[in-house]
């Protein structure tokens, strides 16, 4: 074939030079200049929230019943970023949480693993340890979590820290103030900055959308982590309500849909915070097949960043297995 | 004068201290006991008693963990406002038993006067069912009756209102709270007691009330892992022993139907107290 495309246009490049050479991305020069980027991003096109919101609740009325049941309770499953983020985590607590991720129900070695345990940094390297061989990724949230007030070396050294205890995806927060008070440039950079020190660590993105009041301001925030280099974009902290709504939802997803068409880049997405049930997970699996199709749904695309939702998740997988409803007795609560 | 037009009650669930409708949007016809239509009340499905548990399991360590004495004054508390609600009762009792005026009144009294007796049981319990042991060494050593957990109860299928009270009360005054399913044929006056417990400081989610079929219901309540005690009285007799044995399966305590539904204004006793109370031992050191 190359040599196809030699003959018909000597001027072409072989396919390995296309690739170095890779063609200007369409957004490269957006981030030229404060005003540039503004532009770009009050030039997205508006969000119709009643719209957002009558899509969402059409969705969530999608009945998922038996062997579909089965396999979506399994694929979330395998979905989870188990977490744990309190003030008063303990190197035994985040080792517990370890081995309920290899294992989530002893009960059933059927059961899928989760994809990652998310715990602070300083305790990655608990969780590196006690994960082992087993495959789960360690991620560690950073960059002065959950407010993100601080200063840029700061957060940088805190990243740092995080990658060197083990930690191999990292979640950050974006500046919500710089955002709201219209400083974008120094959002973007801030995000470049920190996916630069993260190296070859995954770089999750969290924008709070509790704190970014419209769902323009969503999409807007969703731009700039995408631009900036991030592999995944993340609703919420999990310390602000609201968090991962389906509205949230539905536009970062299309946010994530359009920027693939746009530049052919994919990157993946987090809802985090709020999602407590069997059916909450549910949904959020049919808006994702709707929305942006099945190539995000695998743990490599998609994560649930949650603690409360394993538990029902295995609660539901007993009842079907069993035949019988089960109780907290009979999964490790925590 | 024109005729006023009627205003027709949908009689709904009672769970986790609000009224829903069954989740699977199923109803059924309730008739007098002479066959003239009451009125449409919500069918529950195995879903509804699933919520209803988790309601029941999220009021239970508020419920048991209040003081005897306070459950005692919330439950005179329902007594009270079942007597604001004594005519509702007796034409409802009436309408649902065929009894005549005077007998449907001598029920409800009888109805009111149990739920009084039980109000009273609920800081009497310990120094009854409780003891000091004398034990071979330097330790106070004493038992005490602690509730179950969620009992689920099949209410009896005759007696509309004295027996659901004779079943459910002794479950509240114990500390445990209750998933009832009412009489299937009778239901309506289980319906106003879950509005007389909705309006009389019982805590949302101790006690619910679901309308239907307990032949439909009672299998998913008697496997299902977080019940931890079951009534059968209102059970089919042809399924009572199936029912034992699931409930076997998540060791719950059990109480057996009788053969015949009993008299219930007959003096009750303890007995249907202690088959849903744990007795807890302690083991205290002394002399030091």
């Amino acid at each position: 074939m190359t040599g196809m495309t030699h003959v018909l246009d000597p001027g072409a490049l072989s396919d390995d030079a296309r690739a170095l050479a890779a063609p200007t991305p369409p957004y490269d020069d957006v981030t030229r200049s404060d005003s540039a980027f503004r532009a770009f991003l009050h030039g997205l096109p508006g969000v119709d929230q009643v719209g957002a919101e009558a899509r969402v609740a059409q969705l969530g009325t999608r009945s998922i019943k038996t062997t579909s049941k089965a396999w979506a309770i399994d694929t979330a499953i395998s979905m989870v970023d188990l977490t744990t983020l309190e003030g008063a985590d303990t190197p035994g607590k985040v080792r517990s949480l370890a081995a309920k991720a290899r294992r989530p129900d002893p009960s059933d070695p059927t059961t899928p693993q989760v994809a990652a345990v998310c715990v602070y940094g300083d305790l990655a390297g608990v969780a590196r340890d006690a994960l082992g061989d087993s495959g789960i990724h360690v991620a560690a949230v950073a960059t002065a979590f959950p407010s993100g007030r601080a200063s840029r070396a700061v957060k940088i050294a805190d990243v740092q820290d995080a990658v060197a205890n083990g930690a191999d995806e990292i979640d950050m927060v974006i500046d919500r103030g710089a955002f709201l008070s219209g400083r974008y440039l120094d959002v973007y950079e801030e995000i470049v900055a920190v996916k630069e020190a993260c190296g070859d660590a995954h770089l999750k993105v969290i924008l709070e959308t509790g704190e970014l009041v419209t769902l323009d301001n969503v999409r807007r925030a969703s731009w700039i982590a995408m631009l900036a280099g991030g592999d995944f974009i993340k609703t919420s902290t999990g310390k602000v309500s609201p968090a991962a709504t389906l509205p949230v939802g539905l536009v970062m997803l299309e946010a994530v849909r359009d920027f693939r068409a746009a530049t052919g880049r994919q990157v993946g997405f987090k809802p985090a915070g709020g999602i407590r049930t069997t059916k909450d997970a549910i949904k959020h699996l049919v808006l994702i097949n709707e929305t942006v199709g099945p190539d995000w749904l695998d743990p490599d695309w998609f994560r649930f960043g949650a603690s409360s939702l394993l538990n029902d998740l295995l609660l539901q997988r007993q009842k079907l297995r069993t035949g019988h409803y089960s109780g907290p007795d009979y999964v490790t609560v925590d | 004068m024109s005729d006023r037009l009627a205003v027709r009650k949908t009689y709904k669930l009672y769970v986790g201290g609000a009224f829903p409708r069954s989740e699977s949007g199923r109803t059924y016809e309730v008739t007098d006991a002479r066959g003239h239509f009451l009125g449409n009340v919500a069918r529950a499905s195995r879903k509804d008693a699933r919520d209803a548990v988790v309601a029941a399991r999220g009021a239970f360590a508020r419920w048991s963990g209040a003081t005897a004495y306070n459950r005692g004054q919330v439950l005179y508390r329902v007594a009270e406002v079942m007597e604001g609600r004594h005519v509702q009762f007796c034409e409802e009792v009436s309408a649902a038993e065929g009894l005549s005026g005077s007998k449907a009144r001598a029920a409800v009294d009888a109805a009111i006067d149990r739920w009084v007796w039980y109000a009273g049981w609920t800081d009497k319990l310990a120094a009854v069912l409780g003891s000091a042991n004398p034990v071979a060494g330097p330790y106070f050593d004493f038992s005490l009756p602690e509730p179950s957990g969620v009992v689920a109860v099949l209410a009896p299928q005759q007696s509309s209102l004295l027996g659901l009270v004779s079943v459910l009360a002794p479950v509240l005054a114990t500390g445990n709270t209750a998933v009832v399913v009412t009489s299937a044929e009778r239901p309506i006056p289980a319906v106003t007691l879950g509005e007389v417990l909705a309006t009389s400081d019982v805590p949302g989610g101790v006690v619910n009330l679901l309308t239907g079929d307990a032949e439909e219901l009672g299998p998913w309540l008697a496997e299902h892992a977080d019940v931890d005690g079951i009534d059968l009285t209102g059970a089919p007799a042809s399924r009572a022993m199936e029912f034992e044995r699931e409930a076997a399966g998540t060791i719950k305590r059990v109480v057996r139907p009788p053969a015949t539904e009993p008299d219930w204004t007959a003096d009750p006793g303890l007995s249907r107290m202690t088959p849903f109370l744990e007795t807890k031992t302690v083991w205290h050191p002394i002399g030091i």
